[in-house]
């Protein structure tokens, strides 16, 4: 992890945090988020709490193998559920799996990240020392999902840089859940990278749900590689949060690929969230689907970009990507770019996005049937979002996701208390 | 049960309800008639309480209640139901979900418990063969992608479902063929009770032949300007609106 620490520092130096003259960066302002003077754990300061005890998970049914990142560290597994992994497979702190497996490490560590001029990115790359470490070997299937619980636990204003390595080889599967929590009421900013690499016929999915507090500054770049015939589905959501912003890229990088993407933001008060998100197809007879949906309240932003590019020989690709947004109240604000770049000719390709409000008349017409203007309105909020909770393939995720929304858009969610999954 | 006093009401400033006086007793079965763009859809919004209109002048009784100080959602716990001109479709939102909160709305408004698992899906049963609704519509979104004529069907299992006082039927005969039109008159026809009241606007004496009213009434202008018997519906369908529009300009 160490070895390109020296030329991300360098890069970081060049680039310096990201401020919104950078096109990637203008509908997210972090310099207000940044200019507190946070501590960083760089000594390995322990943290004195075991996540084990003090967090039960319920999501009823989901039977997770569970994981742990408290702040920047892998917390040493203590759970006799995870004992039953298959062979093969290796969960567990990046740090310690470098040094008992360097080349495993170093064959996939940085391969994307590096790749990226981004100051955040290379920041990590410069000061991250840990985060969890996934490897699903050759046709080895996983019966059960992964969980991995970000939590945020500090008494002073604290910055958190951690990053995740997953490999798929071929015909792996794998799903992932990754649930983003803080603990105390300071400032935190979390900047989080993942590395995924999906083999050949491999499939994987990415389930991130967060649910922090309005201090919390959520920074997360995930990065996917997808090599022929694999399956990739991420799916984001954001219930409650300060503000976030996920940078998402999936490479298809092989044939026969099919990839989803999915997300949705329930906002209100001053909370921000900005998926930028990019899908490049560089190889041809692949499909993608991308979806996003906001909910937007009191004056909360939110920002979408949709990067949709298909390379010149990535023939017959298939990409339909859309981004729908409500917004309830007027201070509330939308930026949304779809951003298509097709340099092929014989593909399918469709994008579309819309901001409105809430449709008058299907509310009158519930109201008409004795349904009073507030149930009436929760249930189109979650009518639109239903869609982007139908793209999520644990069952026992879905229903609880269909609860926490409705809770959420209910306001009976209003502020975090511990994580919702994982109460 | 209904008293319509000098209603008027206006639509971004335009006056479309221009003085309208209508009297709705428990039993009885009026028809309203009337050229296009006369005011009756406008009429049956009213009514319902819909946001868009702004009601000027007038007075509006239900059950002894003024009605016109009473929510949408009121109105119809209070037992009005509208069949829709257009009814809206509704993506997302399952027929059964709908009905169910529906159904649950007005209990709670009535001070009655919900409703049991088993008992809604004996209800739902039970209307949907009335209204001879196909299952795969009631597990659909609402109207979501319904033929027209299905979705007149839905209102009238909306209808059979909440049980009204006073229904009011926009023009749900309208595109029906001849045998959606008998299961619809058969809908409304079970409903009927000494308690109850339906409005039933429509174009043609077509849907008369099998809910008999016991009113017919013209409206036109804003206004209603002529009332009488069910053969009042034959001579209009007979004559057209032109001989109607000349008496109300000679006056
Ligand atoms: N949303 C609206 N905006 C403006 N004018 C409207 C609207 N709805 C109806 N109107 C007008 O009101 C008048 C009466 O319409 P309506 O009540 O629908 O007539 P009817 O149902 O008798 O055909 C028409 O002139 C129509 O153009
Ligand atoms: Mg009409």
């Amino acid at each position: 992890m160490n070895d390109g620490r020296d030329a991300s520092f360098d890069k970081f130096r060049a680039l310096g945090f990201p401020t919104t003259q950078l096109e990637n960066y203008k509908y997210t302002d972090l310099s207000q988020a940044l200019s507190i003077d946070y501590g960083l754990n760089i000594n390995r300061l322990n943290v004195p709490v075991n996540p084990y005890e003090v967090f039960t998970c319920d999501v009823p049914g989901i039977h997770s193998y569970l994981y742990f990142v408290v702040n920047d560290g892998f917390y040493p597994v203590n759970d006799n559920r995870n004992d039953t992994l298959p062979e093969g497979v290796i969960i567990g702190s990046l740090s310690e799996v470098s040094k008992l497996h360097p080349e495993l490490v170093a064959k996939y560590y940085g391969k994307l990240s590096s790749t990226k001029n981004d100051g955040l990115v290379a920041f990590n790359g410069a000061f991250a020392q840990d985060g969890i470490f996934m490897y699903v070997p050759k046709n080895v299937q996983l019966d059960r999902p992964v969980q991995l619980v970000n939590i945020m636990r500090s008494d002073v204003d604290f910055m958190a840089n951690s990053h995740n390595l997953i490999i798929l080889e071929d015909g792996a599967k794998a799903q992932l859940l990754v649930c983003d929590h803080t603990v105390n009421d300071v400032h935190f900013v979390s900047n989080r990278v993942t590395e995924v690499f999906v083999a050949e016929n491999a499939s994987y999915e990415h389930y991130k749900l967060e649910n922090t507090h309005n201090k919390t500054t959520n920074l997360s770049t995930l990065l996917i590689d997808q090599k022929d015939s694999s399956n990739v589905l991420a799916n984001v959501i954001t219930l409650h949060n300060g503000l976030t912003r996920n940078m998402i890229e999936i490479a298809v990088n092989g044939e026969h690929c099919d990839t989803t993407l999915a997300g949705m933001v329930i906002g209100d008060k001053n909370q921000q969230v900005d998926n930028f998100t990019s899908i490049l197809h560089n190889k041809p007879n692949c499909t993608s689907r991308e979806l996003f949906k906001y909910v937007l309240d009191d004056v909360s932003k939110g920002a979408f970009t949709g990067k949709l590019y298909v390379a010149r020989d990535a023939q017959k690709t298939a990409a339909f990507q859309t981004n729908k947004n409500i917004l309830l109240n007027r201070s509330a604000k939308m930026r949304t770019k779809p951003q298509l770049e097709i340099y092929a000719d014989d593909v399918k390709c469709s994008h579309g996005a819309t901001i409105g409000q809430l449709d008058e008349s299907a509310l009158f017409y519930m109201r008409q049937r004795g349904i009073p203007q507030k149930e009436a309105r929760l249930l189109l909020m979650f009518a639109f979002t239903a869609d982007v909770i139908e793209d999520i393939r644990i069952d026992a995720l879905k229903d609880r996701m269909k609860l926490l929304v409705e809770k959420r858009l209910r306001g009976e969610l209003s502020k975090c208390e511990g994580c919702v999954i994982c109460q | 049960m209904l008293q319509i006093k000098d209603l008027h009401a206006n639509i971004n400033g335009k006056e479309i309800l221009k003085g309208l006086n209508l009297t709705v007793r428990p039993g009885e079965i009026h028809a309203i008639m009337g050229p296009n763009g006369a005011g009756k859809s406008t009429l049956s919004s009213v009514l319902t309480g819909n946001p868009v209109f702004d009601v000027t002048h007038g007075e509006v009784t239900f059950l002894g209640k003024n009605l016109l100080e009473l929510a949408p959602e009121e109105r119809a716990n209070e037992g009005i139901f509208l069949s829709f001109q257009y009814p809206v479709e509704i993506p997302g939102v399952s027929m059964v979900n709908f009905m169910r909160t529906a159904i649950n709305e007005q209990r709670k408004y009535r001070n009655l418990p919900p409703v049991s698992a088993t008992d809604f899906l004996r209800l739902m049963r039970e209307k949907k063969e009335l209204v001879e609704m196909d299952n795969k519509l009631a597990n659909r979104s609402v109207n979501e992608g319904f033929s027209g004529g299905e979705k007149k069907r839905n209102e009238i299992f909306q209808m059979a479902m909440l049980e009204p006082r006073l229904s009011i039927l926009d023009e749900t005969d309208s595109g029906l063929d001849i045998d959606a039109l008998r299961i619809v008159a058969n809908g409304v026809n079970k409903l009927k009770s000494p308690e109850n009241a339906s409005i039933i606007i429509t174009h043609y004496q077509r849907l008369l032949e099998y809910i008999v009213p016991d009113f017919v009434h013209v409206l036109y202008d804003g206004r209603i300007v002529k009332s009488g018997d069910k053969t009042l519906a034959l001579e209009l369908e007979n004559k057209g609106y032109d001989w109607i529009k000349q008496e109300v300009e000679g006056k």
